[in-house]
């Protein structure tokens, strides 16, 4: 079967031909339903590389191949969520919610009509979330993580087949971002979404991936692919055993490697 | 005693306390110092000139209030017209920024004569001078706000799809509006300063045509009474300007995602 996120010798340059050169020689393939993670020193290119996938930066070199067609403007299955919740502070947080139902083609034409059935649908992901009976608030009166769940569930309302997420738990206290790594996980085993997530933490990475990607510095290239075959569902547990630790470690070796060679 | 003194709210009243109290200031220091009424006359003697002289000032204070409303809506409904054309595109920012910084740095009393030579001397150069001297905070605040979209929310619709128009729509209006109505304060008090300027130099009738008139008659009591009712003028505008902004965007007030 094709991948579902596909990227081929891609290379990108920011700011014309003698601009700076973000990633090169890229390579990344990502099943359909599969958890990947790309983790890398700062500045390597990790966002350019969500960028590429969402059809945000068309890469002057390779092929980016999103669900079997080549990207060429920006692709309306993937939901995004950042560090920054980036929650209009004019509209409530249900309606916030329902934005890109406004946006994607399908649905802006159905809303109306079946406003209804979306808002409940919004109400099911801010029960799962932990965020139930809170949609009619403003994000001004939500906290940053509760600000963060909601951004998640903007990702998800239009129910895009792949998840994109540019280190989304990184503002959060250890606490939060420990429940909302569950949160994550429990999406992609019921929903069955793949998901793309870059994060500077590294134990979040093992924890949630079946699949990590190291870059190497600027310009970014994929250093090592690791595979964690640590079975599912997993527990927050398994992050106290030698086996976490000790991928945690090698990943923190390769990392500190390839920032040395920069 | 301190019941009463306890039930008074000091901040709210603070602003009649501070005002009473500049008046009472001026009449003692002029008093005090036997100032000639003719360098400054204390503020009884100007009261006294507003009663003396109310059917002229206040035909006259409509006026002004007349033309200023009417230059500042046109400022308004203009401002608000080409601060969203600057923020659609940058090439227009481009163009027309430099433009719009050297005609907001010529003095608005050498354009008098000129739209005297267009429109005649009267109402309409009084409206177009408050037009054109309240119109670039507007547009300046409404393209800032469009500016200074964050590129993550673009990025977020971009990948749903969203066209120029959709973030303009969702994003972009909604987001410039705290500094739209923002800019209403600074706009509306500028338009006053236009029209009377216009009214001073080319009119007949206004509190700056009254003013200019009782000066050359060395009323300068007549001269202050117009400064005062310009103030108030002044004041209740922006009071209303005020609460408009309070109505149309509390959330920018209440949110720290923006600093609006
Ligand atoms: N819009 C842009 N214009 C010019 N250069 C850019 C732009 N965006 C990114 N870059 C450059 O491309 C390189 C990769 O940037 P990118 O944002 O992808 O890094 P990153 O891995 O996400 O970094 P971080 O871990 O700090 O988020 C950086 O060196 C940056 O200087
Ligand atoms: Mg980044």
């Amino acid at each position: 079967m094709q991948p579902l996120v596909q990227i081929e010798n891609v290379d990108m340059r920011y700011g014309g031909a003698d601009g700076t050169l973000a990633v090169t020689g890229l390579n990344v393939k990502v099943e359909k339903g599969e958890f990947a993670a790309v983790v890398g020193p700062s500045g390597c290119g990790k966002s350019t590389l969500m960028k590429l996938v969402t059809g945000l930066h068309i890469p002057q070199q390779g092929q980016v191949i999103v669900s079997g067609e080549e990207v060429t403007e920006p692709v309306s299955i993937v939901g995004m969520a950042f560090q920054n919740p980036t929650l209009l502070p004019w509209r409530t947080t249900l309606d916030n919610i329902l934005l890109p139902l406004e946006i994607v083609q399908r649905h802006r034409k159905r809303l109306r009509r079946h406003r209804d059935e979306y808002v409940a649908e919004a109400e099911k992901l801010l029960e799962t979330v932990g965020l139930k009976g809170f949609g009619d608030k403003f994000p001004w009166q939500l906290s940053g993580g509760m600000q963060q769940r909601a951004s998640l569930c903007r990702a998800l309302i239009h129910q895009p087949e792949l998840l994109m997420l540019d280190e989304p738990f990184a503002a959060l206290d250890a606490f939060t971002r420990e429940e909302l790594w569950c949160v994550i996980r429990d999406l992609h085993q019921e929903q069955g979404i793949t998901v793309v997530l870059v994060t500077h933490d590294l134990r979040e990475a093992v924890f949630l991936a079946d699949k990590i990607f190291v870059m190497s510095a600027r310009p970014g290239r994929i250093l090592n692919v690791h595979k964690i075959d640590t079975p599912r569902p997993r527990d927050l547990d398994v992050m106290y055993t030698t086996e976490f630790t000790e991928k945690v470690h090698e990943l923190r070796n390769e990392i500190a490697e390839a920032r040395a060679v920069a | 005693m301190t019941g009463f003194m306890s039930r008074i709210d000091w901040l709210k009243a603070a602003p009649w306390l501070y005002t009473i109290g500049l008046f009472v200031f001026w009449e003692a220091a002029v008093r005090l110092f036997s100032v000639s009424q003719i360098i400054l006359p204390p503020p009884s003697v100007i009261f006294g000139a507003i009663i003396q002289y109310w059917p002229a000032i206040w035909k006259n204070s409509l006026q002004t209030l007349y033309t200023t409303t009417v230059g500042f809506v046109m400022a308004v409904v203009g401002g608000l017209a080409l601060g969203l054309l600057i923020g659609w595109s940058r090439q227009i920012y481009a163009g027309l920024y430099p433009l719009m910084v050297g005609f907001n740095a010529i003095p608005k009393v050498a354009v008098v004569p000129i739209l005297v030579i267009w429109f005649g001397i009267g109402t309409i150069p009084a409206i177009l001078t408050a037009f054109l001297i309240a119109f670039f905070p507007i547009v300046v605040n409404v393209a800032t706000g469009l500016a200074t979209i964050e590129p993550e929310v673009e990025d977020v619709l971009r990948a749903l799809g969203a066209k120029k128009l959709d973030i303009m729509l969702k994003v972009g209006i909604p987001r410039s509006m705290p500094y739209f109505f923002g800019s209403l304060k600074v706009a509306i008090t500028l338009a006053f300063v236009g029209s009377v300027i216009s009214e001073t130099v080319a009119a007949n009738s206004g509190l700056g045509f009254m003013m200019s008139g009782a000066q050359s008659q060395f009323n300068v009591p007549l001269v202050f009474a117009g400064l005062i009712m310009l103030a108030i003028e002044g004041i209740a505008m922006y009071a209303l300007m005020a609460w408009i902004e309070q109505r149309m965007t509390g959330w920018a007030h209440r949110s720290s995602t923006m600093a609006g």
